[in-house]
């Protein structure tokens, strides 16, 4: 599904934030990409959607060019978004609906029956004619989550979505991951939330201008990772991961 | 008591309310998308920038209006894709492309041996010599405009709230966003014939700005903006006749008088 051989990337000519990456990823995944600020985590995520084409190598979602695809939904971090516009939950659910329409026409009832449906499945329908605003940080993944629903993407994108969220409401979010990646979908969170990693995601990328280790959240016990992802700023033990998460 | 329909004897007053509440319904659906993006700034310069264009019009004789149409809808992409290039900040590339080109204008105006009564009409506004042609040009231009965001609101409103995911969405941003900026630049040649070229950002900018203190969603916004411009340009055209002042202007003190009271009943909410 994700095929990436040899990728650089970055914002300024010569200047790669990534390196030399390798990346499979398979239908159905739920990956988790960690490391440090600046470490490309998202940088990577923008590749992946297209939005970023490499300074080197090759990134195939689909078995087309990065970018191609339509069956892509990239959740950008939520204070990209201009959540002050004056728009009511559905509208903005809706909004994954317009590249799906054929030309000339506009959004129908089958539409709107569509976006209810995804606002049910991430629990939201009680948000329906909210606007934004008004919505908690959980909310408004939520709300993205449904507009990703409605687009019919089966690859799912998510910059840091837990940023700004209570440790509840984290839960409730990475249960609802869980349930997505069940159901079909491939989804690769970027999240400096270890603990979180560890309980719900089968299978973790460490990254620090590259592709430190790749498998399964065992290795974020490992010191020497942990220190060449973070650079000594992060501790081996699972149970200060932990208490870090709740502090 | 003055007589409220004696305005309206005259052909050229029932020209002037249909050019006001023409251009008045266009700039503030315009003035939507132009406050949300914060694009004020765009807008006036983009009508600034028409003046050299308008000048040299008067003088080979040719239309006012369509001679500033094209350079303020050039004017706006010049300005937007110069900006997207990532060299220099948006303000600063509207900065300086705003006050070359309306210096411009000047130096080429100072240079004017004739009557330039058109000229200054086009400065400052006069929408009481709004002619048959001007009016059906507007009509025209206005219809194109409306039909356009009819047809792409959502996805205009899509790339103005979250551009990164509308791209991946697969929706093709860069080409809404320079639709967008010839949309204000037709609009803002359009609106030049009523307020003038020193007031069209007002129009484009005070009734949406006003909506936004009171409006809760995007259908409520629109509406609310194009009440606020009805009422400033019907008001604001019969105020002018009994008071006998500068129509333009009075239009745009009526919708900075709604402004103001639109304020006050936000901090009466929150009080």
């Amino acid at each position: 599904m994700i095929e990436l051989r040899g990728v650089s990337a970055g914002y300024e000519p010569g200047r790669p934030v990534l390196a030399g990456v390798d990346l499979e990823v398979r239908p159905g995944e739920l990956v988790a990409l960690v490391g440090a600020n600046g470490a490309g985590k998202s940088t990577l995520l923008k590749v992946i959607v297209g939005i970023l084409h490499p300074m080197a190598g090759t990134a195939r979602v689909f078995g087309e060019p990065a970018g191609v695809s339509r069956r892509v939904a990239y959740l950008p971090q939520a204070e990209q978004l201009r959540w002050d516009f004056p728009l009511v939950v559905e509208d903005v659910v809706l909004m994954g609906r317009l590249a799906k329409l054929p030309r000339g026409r506009a959004i129908g009832a089958s539409d709107r029956s569509m976006a209810r449906d995804a606002l049910e499945r991430v629990d939201a329908v009680d948000l329906a004619r909210r606007p934004i605003a008004a919505l908690s940080g959980g909310q408004k993944q939520r709300v993205l989550l449904a507009r990703a629903l409605v687009s019919e993407a089966e690859l799912f994108l998510l910059d840091e979505p837990a940023t700004g969220v209570d440790p509840a409401t984290e839960e409730q979010l990475m249960s609802l991951l869980e349930g997505l990646s069940q159901g079909g979908r491939t989804i690769l969170v970027s999240t400096h939330d270890l603990a979180g990693v560890i309980a719900h995601f089968p299978r973790v990328i460490a990254m620090n201008g590259g592709i430190v280790a790749d498998g399964d959240p065992s290795i974020l016990r490992d010191a020497e990772i942990l220190r060449r992802t973070y650079g000594g700023h992060r501790s081996a033990s699972p149970d200060l991961v932990a208490d870090e998460h709740h502090a | 008591m003055p007589d409220l329909l004696e305005p309206l004897q005259f052909a050229f007053m029932q020209r002037a309310l249909a050019g006001s509440i023409l251009v008045g319904i266009v700039c503030a659906v315009v003035g939507v998308l132009v406050v949300l993006r914060g694009l004020a700034f765009l807008g006036d310069a983009v009508a600034h920038a028409a003046f050299p264009r308008i000048v040299i019009a008067f003088l080979l004789k040719a239309n006012l209006v369509v001679g500033g149409m094209i350079p303020a809808v050039f004017a706006a992409v010049a300005m937007g894709l110069l900006s997207r290039r990532g060299t220099i900040r948006e303000d600063t590339a509207i900065g300086v492309v705003f006050a070359g080109m309306f210096a411009l204008g000047i130096v080429l105006f100072s240079g004017i041996r004739q009557y330039t009564g058109d000229l200054l009409s086009v400065l400052l506004g006069n929408v009481l010599a709004i002619t048959p042609e001007h009016l059906a040009l507007g009509l025209v231009t206005s219809a194109l405009i409306l039909g356009f965001l009819w047809l792409w609101w959502r996805e205009l409103i899509f790339v103005s709230f979250d551009s990164v995911g509308a791209q991946a969405s697969g929706l093709n941003t860069a080409r809404y966003d320079i639709a967008l900026l010839a949309i204000i630049g037709l609009t803002v040649a359009v609106a030049v014939q009523l307020v003038g070229i020193v007031l069209v950002v007002a129009m484009l900018v005070t009734p949406a700005a006003t909506a936004r203190l009171l409006a809760r969603d995007m259908r409520g916004f629109v509406a609310l903006a194009v009440g606020v411009a009805l009422i400033a340009s019907v008001a604001g055209i019969w105020l002018s006749y009994f008071v006998n002042a500068a129509s333009g202007g009075t239009i745009v003190l009526v919708a900075t008088a709604e402004f103001v009271v639109a304020w006050a009943i936000t901090q009466v909410r929150r009080a």
